[in-house]
């Protein structure tokens, strides 16, 4: 079915001054790229998938200016943990701040070094997985993303990785728009473990590809910060091996538009993959949390474990689908999605889905949205606990299960502590 | 110590007066009970000198050693020295007990301009305290109350009351939900704490509670008001021929 004029004209308009080297493997991927976005237009407001979430500002010209957060009081976050540092400046590549690419364990490239260079793993994930979690949902801005991103990493792991590679992005320009791409393959056995912090761009657009084989384990932790104005559509496509081990525990606080979208594939049997986040808005702050988990193999295990704390008229969002896929028996499937509204004005916006067809799985969801509990504060404050340390309590109480579903505890800790220090300055 | 003067407390979202007008004075030292019939408005007292809300104080005045306690935050009057043992401990899911008790203590330290307690002290000192009164180390660790028997909840209330050293203690029917034993370890973690320096209001419908814990004074509070006050030997005779005579009585 041909495009409406109005969504060709459009997507011309968005794509106009984006243009990509097709010379390559690469350039052969971004050109496939381009002919998925080019038959799906750009998403719309009236897309189901977009429904409680407005794309325009992420779909517009010219990215909307974000005034820098000066974070004077800001600990940074990961800062003890001893890691690989690739840093990246509103989407530029950094080599002056960032670590020599090099990890026992680990191969790194950086993509825009890759388009000549015969990468034979990555041919099979670039662009591959991201082309096939467009079934059965549409998601053009990954596809644009494919077709044009301007940087970033291809990591190969073959074995234990020394320590965890980390992603660090700066905002800097208050008119930043940038596109980021990485591959992950995790080959047989091996493990590694991703962070990501900051901000990234005054508009960000980031995928993320991730192939987990037989008994690989992949690790990714993720803090978003109080960068207020700032807007980012970051997807996730994995696909996980027989046995393999998928989690993913994203932190976001604050940004006037986040769209979170993770898209799994469970295509080995016994694979298990977690994905969570822990979500604290203050203001003109929405966030929207998208999940889509394929079940296509046996005895695969899923969670999902999405936590908002939403106050001053912020907005919360999760869809989140649990699709088992005939013979996909034994399959272990769990989703939680649950907003504490700290006033009235506060809202959560909950779509959970399940869809089976299979006949002997075990699935559970539910989804809640609720006040902070008035006893239990007044129970803590009858023991000299202020009011406002004792509602930091109850709010990292709530948020303890998807901060839970990080293994490492030193990284748990880390997020944690930072938490708690946005939770004390009473503004996130 | 504690001085509550013709108290008068209504409902905030209903017209129920509950409590008519409360006098009462407890001196530093001291042991007073608090005895009387379901819905006579004991918890309400024990509720409005902590501060909960809900309720509208429309007369009257409490004071700890000359504070006026109605005016302060609930924290406020938790760091002044006020202490309430609640009726029915909350569970809080995800706050671990440990974390809980030591939040407080240190709060309670700040907001009297004491320097905090560091880990290492706390720990030991929350060790020995619990060790008395029977409370392991897996329950010091687990969330506030979450899973806890009726007896477990109680003990825990103790704990804090003998980690934040309050001045003045107020008991809300400790005794309910207690075996014979867990009220004996009870009873003997509040003696533990009496001295002259420290001041309980026992509220119960039992005398039983109150041969463990010996109050200097008894007061029977009915429909609002404290209607009699007397000796321990007046708990004996309410466990004895109820509250029909004292209330025809003063009728």
């Amino acid at each position: 079915m041909a495009l409406p004029q109005a969504k060709q004209d459009a997507l011309a308009a968005r794509i106009a001054g984006l243009t990509f080297a097709r010379e390559g493997w690469l350039g052969v991927a971004r050109a496939e790229a381009l002919a998925r976005l080019s038959a799906m237009g750009l998403p719309a407001k009236r897309d189901e998938y977009w429904r409680y979430t407005d794309p325009s500002s992420l779909t517009v010209v010219e990215a909307p200016p974000a005034t820098v957060f000066a974070a004077t009081d800001e600990s940074p976050v990961f800062d003890a943990i001893d890691r690989v540092k690739i840093v990246f400046r509103d989407g530029v590549f950094d080599a002056a701040a960032s670590d020599d690419l090099k990890l026992a364990g680990v191969e790194i490239e950086r993509l825009s070094r890759a388009g000549g260079a015969d990468i034979h793993w990555a041919r099979e994930v670039y662009g591959v997985l991201e082309a096939r979690g467009q079934v059965p949902v549409q998601r053009p801005l990954a596809a644009l993303n494919s077709a044009f991103a301007t940087d970033g990493v291809l990591i190969r792991v073959t074995g234990q990785a020394a320590k965890p590679v980390s992603l660090i992005y700066h905002h800097e320009s208050e008119v930043s728009d940038a596109i980021l791409h990485h591959c992950v393959k995790v080959e047989s056995g091996a493990e590694i473990t991703i962070l990501e912090n900051g901000p990234a761009a005054a508009r960000f657009s980031k995928v993320m590809e991730v192939e987990v084989a037989e008994g690989g384990r992949f690790h990714h932790v993720r803090a978003q910060g109080r960068d207020h104005e700032r807007r980012a559509v970051t997807h996730i496509f994995a696909r996980l091996g027989a046995g393999a081990l998928f989690k993913s525990f994203t932190l976001t606080a604050n940004g006037v538009l986040t769209r979170n979208e993770a898209v799994i594939e469970l295509a080995g049997d016994e694979a298990v993959a977690h994905v969570a986040g822990a979500a604290v808005g203050d203001g003109a702050f929405h966030h929207d949390d998208t999940v889509f988990v394929t079940h296509a193999a046996e005895r695969c295990e899923s969670r999902q474990v999405f936590k908002k704390v939403l106050k001053n008229g912020a907005v919360g969002v999760f869809q989140g689908k649990i699709l088992v896929k005939p013979g996909a028996q034994k399959t272990d499937g769990y989703q939680i999605s649950q907003s504490l509204l700290l006033d009235e004005d506060s809202q959560f916006l909950a779509k959970p889905e399940l869809e089976i067809y299979a006949d002997d799985v075990k699935c559970s969801h539910g989804s809640t949205s609720g006040a902070i509990d008035e006893v239990a504060l007044f129970y803590l404050r009858s023991r000299g606990v202020p009011e406002r340390v004792a509602q930091s309590l109850l709010v990292l109480a709530f948020l303890a299960e998807a901060i839970a579903e990080i293994e490492d505890e030193a990284i748990a800790e880390d997020i944690r502590s930072r938490l708690e220090g946005w939770l004390a300055r009473h503004e996130h | 110590m504690l001085e509550i003067k013709n108290l008068h407390v209504k409902l905030e979202e209903e017209d129920k007066q509950i409590l008519k007008g409360v006098d009462l004075t407890v001196k530093a030292g001291e042991v007073h009970a608090i005895m009387g019939p379901n819905g006579s408005g004991k918890s309400t007292l024990s509720y409005v000198l902590a501060g909960r809300e809900g309720y509208e104080v429309t007369e009257g005045s409490a004071t700890l050693e000359g504070e006026e306690l109605l005016e302060m935050e609930p924290e406020e009057r938790a760091a002044a020295g006020l202490f309430l043992a609640f009726q029915y401990p909350v569970e809080i899911p995800g706050v671990g007990n440990m974390t809980f008790l030591r939040t407080a203590v240190n709060a309670q330290r700040k907001a009297r301009g004491e320097e905090e307690m560091s880990a290492g002290d706390f720990l030991k000192v929350v060790r020995e305290k619990a060790k008395k009164l029977k409370i392991d180390a897996e329950m010091l660790k687990r969330p506030v109350n979450v899973g806890f028997s009726g007896g477990e909840k109680k003990r825990n209330e103790i704990l804090q009351m003998a980690m934040l050293e309050p001045k003045m203690c107020i008991l809300d029917e400790t005794d309910s939900g207690l075996d014979v034993d867990a009220m004996k370890l009870v009873s003997d973690g509040v003696n533990a704490l009496r001295d002259e320096g420290r001041a309980f209001l026992v509220i119960t419908h039992y005398q039983r509670l109150l041969d463990h814990i010996r109050p200097d004074v008894v007061h029977i509070m009915a429909n609002g008001r404290i209607i009699k006050t007397g000796g321990p030997d007046l708990a004996l005779e309410v466990e004895n021929n109820g509250y029909a005579d004292i209330l025809a009585e003063v009728q």
